[in-house]
């Protein structure tokens, strides 16, 4: 299991209800319900991963995160998941209102467009930015809405959201992001994470 | 109708009340079943069987002599894998394969029934059928799926006993019959009911049938469950055994010639009276009216696990349909899972060889059995 789960399922507590969008193949779902006795759901667009899931024995809904999220009552998890998909909507601010108003709280995860490695593709080569978090061509990406950490922490405080936690990962380093190193881990951070509520 | 003797058989001795005020008691239920019951009884699947079907569900039906109607889904090793599950299913009270019918006496006259068959809903075929677990001495099913109007039964179901099985799987239905579902099956009716043999219902008794009629209905039933692309793709422009058009009314093509079959074949298992019966307790199926127009209150009571499988090409119980219970389901945190299948096999991709759904249905059912 990749990294970010690991932080993300740190997050956790045990016997939570939780909602992930995005589950892909369920692979965190999986681990949540295995290892934090979650009552786990997921919502995921492909059918292909929508099968993985089933065949793992998860609970999954076919669905569109910007359609499909409206039909879950207020704050009916304790915990609602997105990982690496906000930059993908047409709309993240109305996805991100609906995650924290179907969850009490919502774990987000973004691919941090400041990270060093992306500015210095650019400066450099002059060219959209090809990283391990972004592999994709400028041309094929489903990314819409790229934003960096900082981006996103300036963006959740002017919208009033708490932010209860945020995590900067580089690979396997995972640390905490304060005022103080926001500047740095914006700099040093691949992925960022963050806990918050509205 | 053609009915071997060895038709297994539950008498229902409790009275039910149905729907329309009537209550019968001393009933037929005709029912069979596939695999063994465990020794702690929870292996049960109870299978509710669509407007034309029966419950001879998988191996050879002994009155048709063909394969029964859920054979890809339902066997040993196949998605419901009867060297596991113990399925039951049984001929809907209405039908014509040994279940109480319009077909059958009346016991106090001993005419033939017709038109004076009560007018059933599916809620009287569910609680019919409940029967059918107190006989097999099953607390509590592993699971109740159908398909179509199956799905309807499988709804109402755990709406009647929301602690009776634990895993409910409704596929390619819908929890209220829409304006067109209705008007197909009127169109069905009314082509019964204008073959001068069907003689106000009362065929029976004058020894006719209005095959013509009921041969019509199951013409213009099966382009429902057909999707455009499947047809054309089957059949396109395709002339039935002639190198050109006859410039006559005689099945130039295919596609006519493959209705007619269908049409023909239909007759010798169906009865046009059961066809009635049974199309308006479809009509009638309405949950959400059930429960003041709040689906969701039809479920609150349940904690059972609830999959849902539509298909793409689907234009019958299409997905939205499905969703709707989904959303009702989300909308009071039941434990619902739901997936629509590519398929251009239309209503029928249910009954037809869709790997992507077999596949979806048997991990379901045995990672849900495993957990159990």
């Amino acid at each position: 299991m990749k990294n970010e789960f690991k932080v993300i399922a740190d997050l956790i507590e045990k016997d939570k209800k939780v909602l992930d969008v995005g589950c892909a193949d369920g692979i965190l779902m999986k681990f949540l319900k295995d290892n934090k006795n979650a009552n786990i759901r997921g919502l995921e667009i492909s059918k292909e991963k929508v099968q993985e899931c089933i065949a793992k024995g998860l609970t999954v809904i076919e669905g569109n995160a910007e359609k499909d999220l409206k039909q879950f009552p207020d704050k009916s998890f304790d915990y609602v998941i997105l990982s690496q998909t906000l930059q993908a909507f047409l709309n993240p601010e109305l996805v991100l209102n609906e995650l924290l108003r179907v969850g009490k709280k919502a774990i987000i995860t973004i691919p941090n467009f400041g990270y060093w490695k992306v500015r210095f593709h650019l400066l450099l080569k002059g060219t959209m930015p090809i990283t391990k978090t972004l592999p994709d061509e400028w041309y094929n990406t489903p990314n819409l809405h790229m934003c960096t950490i900082k981006d996103f922490v300036h963006f959740v405080k002017s919208r009033n959201i708490k932010i209860f936690k945020s995590i900067a990962l580089n690979k396997l380093n995972a640390s905490l992001i304060n005022e103080k190193n926001l500047e740095i881990k914006n700099l040093s951070a691949d992925l960022g994470i963050f806990l918050i509520e509205k | 109708m053609n009915i071997e003797t060895n038709l297994k058989t539950l008498i229902v001795r409790n009275p039910l009340k149905l729907d329309c005020g009537k209550t019968i008691k001393d009933f037929p239920i005709a029912y069979e079943t596939y695999g063994s019951l465990n020794s702690q009884k929870d292996n049960a699947i109870l299978v509710f069987h669509a407007l034309t079907g029966d419950q001879y569900v998988s191996g050879t039906n002994p009155v048709t002599k063909k394969d029964g109607w859920w054979s890809y889904a339902v066997g040993p090793g196949k998605a419901i894998d009867t060297n596991k599950y113990f399925v039951i299913c049984s001929n809907v009270i209405g039908g014509c394969m040994g279940s109480y019918g319009p077909s059958d006496l009346d016991s106090e006259n001993g005419n033939i029934q017709g038109t004076n068959f009560p007018v059933i809903t599916i809620n009287d075929m569910v609680n019919a059928q409940y029967n059918l677990l107190d006989h097999f001495g099953i607390d509590k099913l592993f699971s109740v799926a159908g398909g179509s109007m199956g799905g309807m039964q499988v709804l109402q179901f755990i709406s009647n006993f929301p602690d009776k099985s634990k895993t409910v799987i409704p596929i390619a239905t819908t929890s209220s019959h829409s304006a067109q579902n209705i008007a197909f099956n009127e169109l069905g009716r009314q082509a019964i009911m204008a073959d001068s043999n069907w003689k106000e219902g009362d065929y029976g008794s004058n020894n006719s049938n209005p095959g013509k009629g009921l041969a019509v209905a199951r013409m213009a039933a099966h382009i429902t469950y057909l999707s455009k692309k499947g047809l054309q793709e089957k059949f396109g422009r395709k002339l039935q055994e002639r190198e050109d058009l006859k410039f006559g009314f005689d099945a130039d093509f295919q596609i006519e010639s493959y209705l007619r079959y269908q049409g023909s074949v239909f007759v010798d298992r169906f009865d046009a009276n059961s066809y009635l019966y049974i199309t308006r307790a479809m009509d009638y199926f309405d949950l959400a009216k059930q429960f003041n127009g709040n689906l969701s209150d039809a479920f609150k009571l349940t904690k059972a696990k609830f999959f849902i499988i539509s298909f793409t090409s689907d234009w019958l119980y299409p997905t939205q349909e499905n969703k709707d219970i989904v959303i009702a389901l989300n909308s009071i945190g039941a434990d619902v899972g739901f997936v629509e299948i590519e398929s251009d096999k239309g209503h029928d991709s249910f009954l037809l060889d869709v790997p992507d759904f077999l596949n979806a249905l048997k991990n379901f059912l045995d990672k849900s059995y495993e957990e159990n």
